[in-house]
């Protein structure tokens, strides 16, 4: 049993032994976790990923006459400054207003770090305490009073793997999922990220001093959506001490900009227990593999695994061998892991004590929402054919129903395309006025009649187009959905 | 060994890949292809001991035959994150030494979809 205070000790005589997280575990199956306890002091922890909920505070000082910020830019990007006159905080997710998702927070703070220099731009009605209306200047990191970077969630204990059942690529903060399962993704570094290796939050709490983007940082309390065994913290540090090098904004195509945030934490190795437990190998940590095809909250599980399994590249689904990515860096978090080693040895990072514990159980609700409506309750009856029905049989039930969209069905009811008006005045131009199946499209996006309206909603936006068929999830044709069924909804009708 | 083949619209309407496979007597892997009304082009591959046969063949029908060696580029951007590794449909990217991604480029057949995923912009084709 060794306290904080003993391994300070032992840092200070230069005679403490600190090891990285992968080391660690070989060492406990070879000594056992009472004699690794006694050999090893520290075990180093790292994780280097996208880290959404990220951001910095920022004090600007005062401009002559001063100004009480109402609305602030950072090359383009919004910062929020509901607060003082000259503090702000900027997120590492917001777009910027000129580039949209090739820029943002995430860049302007890696900008900051790099030592360029950023536009300051920002508006105010004016008071008499601070009567100038606006500001146009440059500034770097130097010129701030504070630039904080506080970090609402941070750290992912473990997060679900991701993949994708339905017929089109999905692009998301997951990154690009290919169609029928055609790739997995996953976060998180597993046995070596830090919550893995401290999972009843004995040593990290509130107060740990951890290793930030390159900084001295600290654990300031559970991070947001902190859910054991899906743990996070919430973090800070000051910008102006941290290291591109474990930095990174990002842009995750499709989805947004994010930072790539880099942290360290060290686990004293106090008592055998905490041997035992960082010790823990990525067989033993367990998530979910869940289907990003379904466009709602609860997906899907489509399978368990472990990390281990997840890091071997390769899974199985559904008798397929499915390739996986990795989306946290494990060479980036390997090097942090040894920064932070290397950084005790010399004497230039202590342990602290937590002043507080973290809650090790913690559950996380879903939004309340008043209602969700869904499609079944929206939708318009369909008017279906069947493939062979001739065109010109369709243009007259097109014109008597006074409708633009016939589902085609099969003998078991099941979708197999649709007509619309446009097919069959191409038709007519085109002399081809045969059957319905030699003129329709086959390739049907769909919408299921339990997804909510707003499902709906984006599939016409992305695919440009007004009509939806709605079915069950065997494909049976239940109904059609309209844009006019959407703007009925919006006018309250 | 890969192979680029340009061809113009005389060249659209034969099955020149047909007639390479049985006159030069060996099989070919379409990686890529792109054929349209006026022109097409196309990726292959061919054992390499069968390449010069195979070019001959293809120059005699007149399409444009060239070793196809404009490859991927990963620049030290690279955080080694992986979302790459997946999505290759020839598997360029892999998990190697130190925990780093590594690309084997010479398997790459320019479909550039890897560099639409990159979340820092590392790669680049020529």
């Amino acid at each position: 049993m060794k306290s904080i205070h003993d391994i300070n000790e032992k840092i200070r005589e230069g005679n403490v032994s600190v090891i990285t997280a992968d080391e660690m575990k070989d060492i406990v199956e070879e000594l056992g976790p009472e004699k690794a306890a006694k050999e090893v002091d520290v075990v180093t922890t790292g994780t280097f990923g996208a880290m959404c909920s990220s951001g910095v505070f920022l004090n600007f000082g005062h401009s002559d006459p001063q100004i009480k910020m109402e609305k602030v830019w950072l090359n383009d990007v919004e910062a929020y400054t509901g607060i003082a006159a000259v503090d702000a905080y900027i997120g590492v997710t917001q777009l910027s207003d000129t580039r949209g998702m090739e820029y943002g927070g995430a860049h302007v703070i890696e900008d900051l770090v790099r030592g360029r220099e950023v536009t300051l731009k920002s508006t105010a009605y004016g008071t008499d305490c601070y009567p100038r209306t606006e500001i146009v200047t440059e500034i770097s990191l130097e010129d701030l009073n504070q630039a904080v970077m506080l970090n609402p969630r941070n750290a992912y204990q473990r997060y679900n793997a991701a993949t994708n059942s339905s017929e089109q690529t999905l692009k998301t903060y997951m990154g690009t999922l290919l169609p029928e399962f055609g790739n997995i993704t996953f976060a998180g570094t597993g046995e070596i990220s830090p919550l893995n290796n401290d999972p009843e939050f004995r040593t990290i709490g509130i107060g740990t001093r951890i290793l930030l983007c390159g900084a001295t940082g600290y654990v300031i309390g559970e991070g947001t959506q902190h859910s054991p065994p899906y743990g996070t913290l919430m973090v800070k540090g000051n910008l102006k001490e941290m290291n591109p090098e474990f930095m990174r904004a990002a842009v995750m195509p499709g989805y947004g900009v994010t930072l790539f945030v880099g942290i360290g934490i060290p686990i004293p190795i106090l008592d055998d227990k905490m041997a035992k437990f960082a010790a823990v190998r990525d067989e033993e940590i367990e998530t979910k593999i869940i289907d990003f095809g379904v466009p709602r909250r609860d997906k899907p599980v489509v399978k368990k695994v472990t990390y281990a399994e997840l890091r071997s590249g390769k899974v199985e689904i559904n008798g397929d061998e499915v390739r996986v990515s990795p989306l946290s860096s494990y060479y980036v978090s390997g090097k942090i892991a040894a920064e932070l080693r290397d950084r005790i040895l010399n004497e230039s990072f202590f342990l602290t004590l937590p002043v507080e514990r973290i809650p090790a159980k913690e559950t996380f609700k879903p939004m309340k929402q008043t209602t969700i409506r869904v499609v079944k309750n929206v939708m318009s009856p369909a008017i279906p054919i069947t493939p062979d029905t001739d065109v010109d049989e369709a243009s007259r039930l097109i014109i008597k129903k006074g409708v633009n969209h016939l589902p085609v069905i099969d003998e078991e009811k099941v979708l197999i395309g649709i007509v619309t008006s446009w097919d069959i005045a191409k038709a007519v131009a085109t002399g081809k006025i045969g059957k319905v199946k030699d003129i329709m499209t086959r390739k049907v996006i769909t919408v299921l009649s339990d997804d909510p309206v707003v499902v709906a909603a984006r599939k016409m936006e992305k695919y440009d187009i007004s009509a939806l068929p709605v079915t069950d999830t065997k494909k049976h044709l239940i109904g059609l959905i309209t844009t006019e069924d959407l703007s009925k909804l919006l006018s309250g009708g | 060994m890969m192979l680029e083949l340009k061809f113009d619209s005389r060249i659209v309407k034969e099955p020149i890949i047909s007639k390479a496979t049985l006159e030069a007597n060996t099989l070919i892997n379409i990686m890529r292809a792109n054929v349209g009304a006026r022109h097409g082009e196309m990726v292959i591959e061919v054992e390499k001991s069968r390449v010069d046969t195979v070019i001959e063949v293809f120059q005699s029908y007149g399409v444009e035959v060239s070793k196809f060696d404009r490859k991927i580029i990963k620049s030290d951007e690279c955080v080694h994150c992986g979302a790459c590794v997946s999505i290759c449909p020839v598997e360029v990217f892999s998990i190697g030494k130190e925990e780093k991604v590594e690309a084997d480029s010479i398997k790459c057949i320019h479909c550039g979809v890897c560099v639409n995923v990159c979340p820092v912009q590392a790669l680049t084709l020529p």
